[in-house]
């Protein structure tokens, strides 16, 4: 994708600032994703990418700057106003975030019904559909108390997708995951993107699943925006924050 | 000075408290007429509150009704008032022992399972899940539990004061030899309309005490298990000390509205 021929912004933030409990987590953080890519944000742990990630639906406000949503400034909207925005947004949480009181399939259905679906026929077919999607068919009546970590992902992920977002926000999809799930759900994310064109943004501090899936990979580093640039840009850095990211280098003596 | 900037801050955090309260209770309302109704969960709801709460609030009903009984007898029967019996129960237990015994005990059962459902999808971010999904969490977790209340608190109390009256009459009559018939002459010529009225006005806003108060230690519950905890433990001590306070001022109110006595 060349600086030239790049599509619409689908979500632009600017200068955006958050403290919580007294610590300053964004001082300025600002980035532009564009329609139908990946970006991937890298960062440290506890370093605000789960807090960055949660501004850009809404769940945060933050204490400066702006959050820009297909050209809607979300930044002061109220809690029904958002709801729009939410439609056209998916998210999957860090650890899935399922409702423990329902099954895979009311998990998985629950946003059909919330908007009024009521044709239990149509929604048992979608709910099959999305949950073949993440390779757990037939996982239907389970609870999400006797599923595994990387189950709960993949039903909250079948959960998110089940209305066609457009843009979808992913908090550590691959975190706690055995190698294996983990490059499945990479997979799944780049089919999303490829087939249906979905926006996506993966927090994420696993280099490889970045390399896989990134078309622009952003560096959240001391609260700012450190680095935005391509994978191959990303390699080629000899930026010394960099490369102890990519290379996962401490500096601390055994 | 160090005295008084406790007190002050003590003050702060109680207005900022009751705010917060009000907050809720306002979003609450505008989601019973704006947002979408979820009648599934209401009579869910109905049948958590309203239904399973019924064998604690007999329970309590039936023993104030008797114990309150028996300690009047004793003290009526030196006076020649035995019949007297009969009303002081009946009065007491529509206007005061009935609905705050009944809300004490739906606080205590009640208030603490809904702050601990709502404080553990909250630590759990399953609350956060919601507002992604464009549900607003009022509208889904409160509004059914405040109307599920509106419906269950009067006649949990109801319930409470009828068995309560009915246990007392039966020690009364059958055990400690009261005339029967004097008894319910007596009680009901003292008991009006304007008691039962006051009991279950009473009823219903205790009711909507406990949800707003548990509903909101549930939804700012933090810091994992401890924290639901916590929430749980301050849902019930706070909703049961409104109650009480809450009470003493109802009663003061609504005695302009339906004074007692004929």
């Amino acid at each position: 994708m060349t600086e030239h021929a790049r599509p619409r912004e689908v979500i632009a933030v600017d200068n955006l600032v958050q403290t919580l409990g007294g610590q300053e987590i964004l001082r300025g953080f600002s980035l532009k994703v564009y329609e139908g890519e990946t970006l991937v944000l890298l960062g440290r742990s506890g370093g605000g990418k789960s807090v960055f990630l949660r501004h850009l639906i809404g769940l945060m406000q933050p204490v400066g700057g702006t959050i820009t949503v297909d050209g809607l400034n979300i930044t002061d909207l109220k809690e029904r106003d958002l709801a729009k925005v939410r439609r056209c947004m998916g998210m999957l949480f860090q650890n899935g975030a399922l409702f423990d009181s329902m099954t895979v399939a009311d998990n998985v259905a629950f946003p059909l019904r919330e908007r009024g679906e009521t044709d239990e026929g149509l929604i048992a077919g979608k709910v099959d559909k999305a949950l073949q999607m993440v390779n757990l068919h037939g996982q239907q009546q389970k609870m999400p108390v006797n599923l595994s970590g990387g189950m709960r992902k993949r039903v909250a992920l079948a959960r998110a997708l089940i209305n066609e977002p457009r843009c979808m926000l992913y908090d550590e999809p691959t975190a706690g995951l055995d190698p294996i799930v983990a490059d499945s759900i990479d997979v799944l994310i780049r089919r999303l993107q490829r087939r249906l064109g979905v926006t996506s943004i993966v927090v994420t501090h696993d280099m490889k699943s970045a390399f896989a899936i990134a078309d622009h990979v952003a560096l959240l580093h001391e609260g700012r925006c450190y680095f935005y640039g391509t994978c191959d840009q990303l390699r080629a850095s000899t930026d010394p924050v960099i490369r102890d990211f990519v290379e996962g280098r401490s500096h601390e003596e055994p | 000075m160090a005295l008084a900037r406790y007190v002050g801050e003590i003050l702060l955090s109680f207005t900022r408290y009751l705010g917060d309260l009000s907050l809720l209770a306002v979003e609450t309302i505008r989601g019973v007429f704006q947002g979408k109704i979820h009648w599934r969960l209401v009579t869910r709801q109905i049948y958590e509150i309203g239904y399973r709460s019924q064998l604690v609030v007999l329970i309590t009903g039936a023993f104030t009704g008797a114990v309150f009984a028996t300690q009047t007898f004793f003290q009526f029967s030196r006076l020649q008032m035995d019949t007297a019996v009969g009303p002081v129960v009946s009065v007491s237990m529509f206007r005061e022992l009935g609905p705050v015994l009944c809300g004490l005990m739906v606080a205590g059962r009640v208030g603490a399972s809904m702050s601990a459902e709502l404080g553990t999808m909250k630590v759990t971010e399953q609350i956060d899940a919601l507002r992604a999904l464009a549900v607003h969490p009022i509208d889904y977790l409160v509004v059914p539990r405040f109307l599920a209340m509106l419906v269950s608190m009067p006649l949990l109390v109801a319930e409470c004061i009828g068995i309560g009256i009915f246990a007392a009459y039966l020690l009364t009559t059958k055990v400690l030899g009261v005339s029967e018939a004097y008894y319910l002459h007596n009680m009901l010529y003292f008991t009006g309309g304007r008691d039962v009225a006051m009991g279950l006005i009473k009823g219903m806003v205790f009711g909507v005490v406990i949800v707003f108060v548990s509903c909101h230690q549930g939804l700012n519950a933090r810091e994992g298990a401890v924290g639901v905890g916590r929430a749980t433990t301050e849902a019930v001590v706070i909703g049961s000390l409104f109650i009480l306070v809450v009470n003493f001022f109802l009663t003061m109110t609504l005695n302009i509205f339906f004074p007692a006595g004929k």
